[in-house]
C-alpha cells in the first residue's frame, strides 16, 4: 500500500438521522489497485462508493479523489470530477428506451461533440470488450441479467475512467456471468490503467481479483490488507463474514427481550399477532 | 385527550410542510433554469411537447366538444324561460373560456399526462437511471426534468386554446342546428360579449398557472418518490390527486385576483 493513493477517507463520519452509517473511517486507495469493500448488508458499502463519487457528503471527515478535497468542491466542480469516473450498478440501471449502442454512447454524446464516425467507433470499441458488439442495437429488455450487466460496464468505462465504482456488480448473476465479469474488471482495470473500488458480498470471486480488500461491520473497517491477510484476519467478525457462518459476533436471532418459551405460551392464550 | 393530541399533530405536520415546500420551490426553480444548462436538449423538449400535447388532443377534443354541448344544452334551458336564447353564444363562450376551458384542461392534463409524467422519473429514480445520470456528470434536472417541465408549461395554454375552440363549435351545434337558435345571432352575440384581454387572454393566463403547477407537482412527486414498485404507485396516485385539487383551489384564488 505504500502507492500514491488516488482516494483517500479521512475520520469520515455518516450518518442518516440519528444512525450512523460510517463511523470515524479511514481509507486509502492507492492508484492502480483493485480494492474490495466487503461486509454484511445494510454496513455502509454503497453510501461509502456515493460518498467517494461526491453524490453524497460526510457530517464530518475528509475525502480526497486526486489531491482534491470534494468538501471544498463546488457542485460544477464535483461534476467535472465525475468525468473521469464510472460506475457500475446493483442493476445495470441502463435507460430502458435506449438501445445498448446508445445507452454506451450516452456520456459521449453529453459531453462530447464527435462525428457520428468516430463515436461508433468508441462505442463498438468497448462493446466488442465486453463481448457484445453483436448486441448494439438490443433494448435493456431484450438482453439477459449477464448481458445488461455488461452493457452497462460498456457505459461505465466509455469515457475511459481514472476511477471505477462497482456496486455489487456479480449479485443475481449466473456463475458464467459471474465469471466474465471478474475477468472484465481485472482486464478493464489494467488496459484502463484505472483504480477499482469493487463493493461485493461473493467474497471468493471478488477475493481471486482484488489486490485489496477491507471489511466493514458496525460502521467501522474491522480488517484489511490483501486477500490472503483477510482470510488469517484475526477479528472473529472477519471469520464469521469471510466463512459465510450463521451465527457469530453477527448473531443470527434478532435480539429481543423476551424468552421464546414464554413468548410461545403468550401467543397460545392470547392469540397475539406481530 | 384525541383533541389535544391533534394541537401538536398539526404543528408537527406544519413544520414539515413548510421545508418540504421550500425544497420544492427550490426544486421548481434551479429545474427551470436549467433551461441554460449545456445538458439541456430542445429536442427532449419538441419530444416531451409532442408526447404531452400532441398525444392529448384526442381526449381534450372529445371533452371539449361533449362539455361545449352541454353547455349549450343547459344554457339554452335556462335562457330560454327569460326570452334570452339571444346570448346562449356569449354563454357558452365566456363559460369555457374563462372558467371550464383552463380548469378541465389543467384536471385533464393532470390525469393523462400529470400521472405518466409522475410514473416515468419515480421509474428512472427506482432503477437508479436518475443515479447512473449523476455518475456521468449529467444533471437529472436538466436532461430529465427541465424539459418535461417547459413542455408542460408551453403544451397547457396551447391544449387549453384547442379546449375553448372546440368547446364553442360543440355549443354552437347544440344550439343553432339542434334547438334552433339563429346562428347570425350566435356568433354576433359571442363577439360583441367577448373581449381579447379580459376573456381569452386571462383565461389562457390560468391555464399557464395550471401549467405550471401541476407538472411541477408531477415531476417533484416523482422525483421524491421512494425507490420501490410501491412508491412509484403512490408518487403516481398523489400526483394526481393532489395536482387536482391545487388547480380547483388555485382557481379560485386566480378568478378572485383576475376577474373581480
Amino acid at each position: 500500500m505504500a502507492t500514491e493513493a488516488l482516494v483517500e477517507l479521512e475520520n469520515v463520519f455518516f450518518a442518516r438521522g440519528p444512525h450512523p452509517v460510517l463511523d470515524g473511517v479511514n481509507m486509502r486507495i492507492p492508484r492502480g489497485a483493485i480494492v474490495a469493500l466487503m461486509g454484511a448488508s445494510g454496513g455502509g458499502k454503497t453510501t461509502m462508493l456515493n460518498l467517494m463519487a461526491g453524490t453524497l457528503r460526510p457530517q464530518s471527515g475528509q475525502i480526497r479523489v486526486a489531491g482534491q478535497d470534494l468538501k471544498t468542491l463546488s457542485e460544477e466542480a464535483i461534476y467535472s470530477l465525475r468525468r473521469q469516473m464510472g460506475m457500475l450498478f446493483q442493476h445495470s440501471a441502463l435507460f430502458t428506451d435506449l438501445s445498448a449502442f446508445e445507452n454506451v454512447a450516452f456520456p459521449l454524446r453529453r459531453h462530447f461533440r464527435l462525428p457520428e464516425g468516430i463515436l461508433r467507433k468508441l462505442v463498438m470499441m468497448k462493446l466488442e470488450a465486453v463481448g457484445l458488439r453483436g448486441a448494439a442495437g438490443l433494448l435493456p429488455a431484450e438482453l439477459s441479467g449477464g448481458m445488461g450487466r455488461r452493457v452497462a460496464l460498456a457505459r461505465a468505462v466509455v469515457m475511459d475512467p481514472m476511477l471505477i465504482f462497482y456496486d455489487e456488480p456479480f449479485t443475481g448473476l449466473d456463475p458464467i456471468s459471474v465469471g466474465i465479469i471478474a475477468s472484465l474488471i481485472k482486464r478493464l482495470n489494467a488496459a484502463l490503467g484505472a483504480t477499482s473500488v469493487l463493493v461485493s458480498h461473493d467474497v471468493e470471486e471478488t477475493l481471486s481479483i482484488a489486490d485489496h480488500g477491507f471489511i466493514l461491520a458496525g460502521g467501522k473497517i474491522i480488517a484489511e490488507g490483501s486477500p490472503d491477510a483477510l482470510r488469517s484476519s484475526d477479528s472473529a467478525l472477519a471469520r464469521q463474514f469471510l466463512g459465510g457462518q450463521p451465527d457469530g459476533p453477527v448473531p443470527f436471532h434478532y435480539p429481543t427481550q423476551q424468552d421464546y418459551a414464554a413468548a410461545l405460551r403468550d401467543s397460545r392464550s392470547s392469540g397475539e399477532r406481530f | 385527550m384525541a383533541f389535544f393530541d391533534f394541537i401538536p399533530q398539526t404543528g408537527r405536520r406544519t413544520l414539515l410542510t413548510i421545508p418540504n415546500l421550500g425544497a420544492a420551490s427550490r426544486f421548481l426553480l434551479s429545474s427551470l433554469w436549467n433551461i441554460f444548462n449545456r445538458h439541456f436538449s430542445m429536442q427532449q423538449l419538441f419530444r416531451q411537447i409532442y408526447g404531452f400535447g400532441v398525444r392529448s388532443l384526442i381526449l381534450m377534443v372529445v371533452a371539449a366538444f361533449f362539455t361545449g354541448m352541454v353547455l349549450g344544452f343547459q344554457g339554452y334551458y335556462a335562457l330560454v324561460r327569460f326570452g334570452a336564447t339571444s346570448a346562449l353564444g356569449t354563454l357558452v363562450a365566456l363559460s369555457l373560456l374563462r372558467e371550464l376551458g383552463p380548469v378541465l384542461t389543467a384536471l385533464l392534463f393532470a390525469g393523462r399526462a400529470g400521472s405518466a409524467l409522475t410514473a416515468e422519473i419515480s421509474s428512472m429514480k427506482a432503477t437508479e437511471q436518475l443515479s447512473a445520470m449523476e455518475m456521468m456528470a449529467v444533471n437529472p434536472l436538466a436532461w430529465v426534468v427541465a424539459p418535461r417541465l417547459w413542455a408542460g408549461i408551453i403544451a397547457v395554454p396551447i391544449l387549453c386554446a384547442i379546449f375553448d375552440l372546440v368547446g364553442i363549435f360543440g355549443g354552437y351545434l347544440i344550439s343553432v342546428p339542434v334547438l334552433g337558435v339563429d346562428g347570425g345571432t350566435f356568433w354576433a352575440q359571442m363577439q360583441s360579449n367577448v373581449t381579447f384581454s379580459g376573456d381569452i387572454l386571462t383565461g389562457l393566463l390560468k391555464a399557464l398557472c395550471f401549467g405550471v403547477v401541476v407538472t411541477w407537482i408531477a415531476a417533484w412527486k416523482g422525483y421524491t418518490a421512494r425507490p420501490t414498485a410501491e412508491g412509484v404507485g403512490n408518487a403516481t396516485t398523489l400526483s394526481v390527486v393532489t395536482a387536482s385539487l391545487t388547480v380547483l383551489g388555485l382557481d379560485f384564488i386566480l378568478t378572485a385576483l383576475l376577474f373581480s
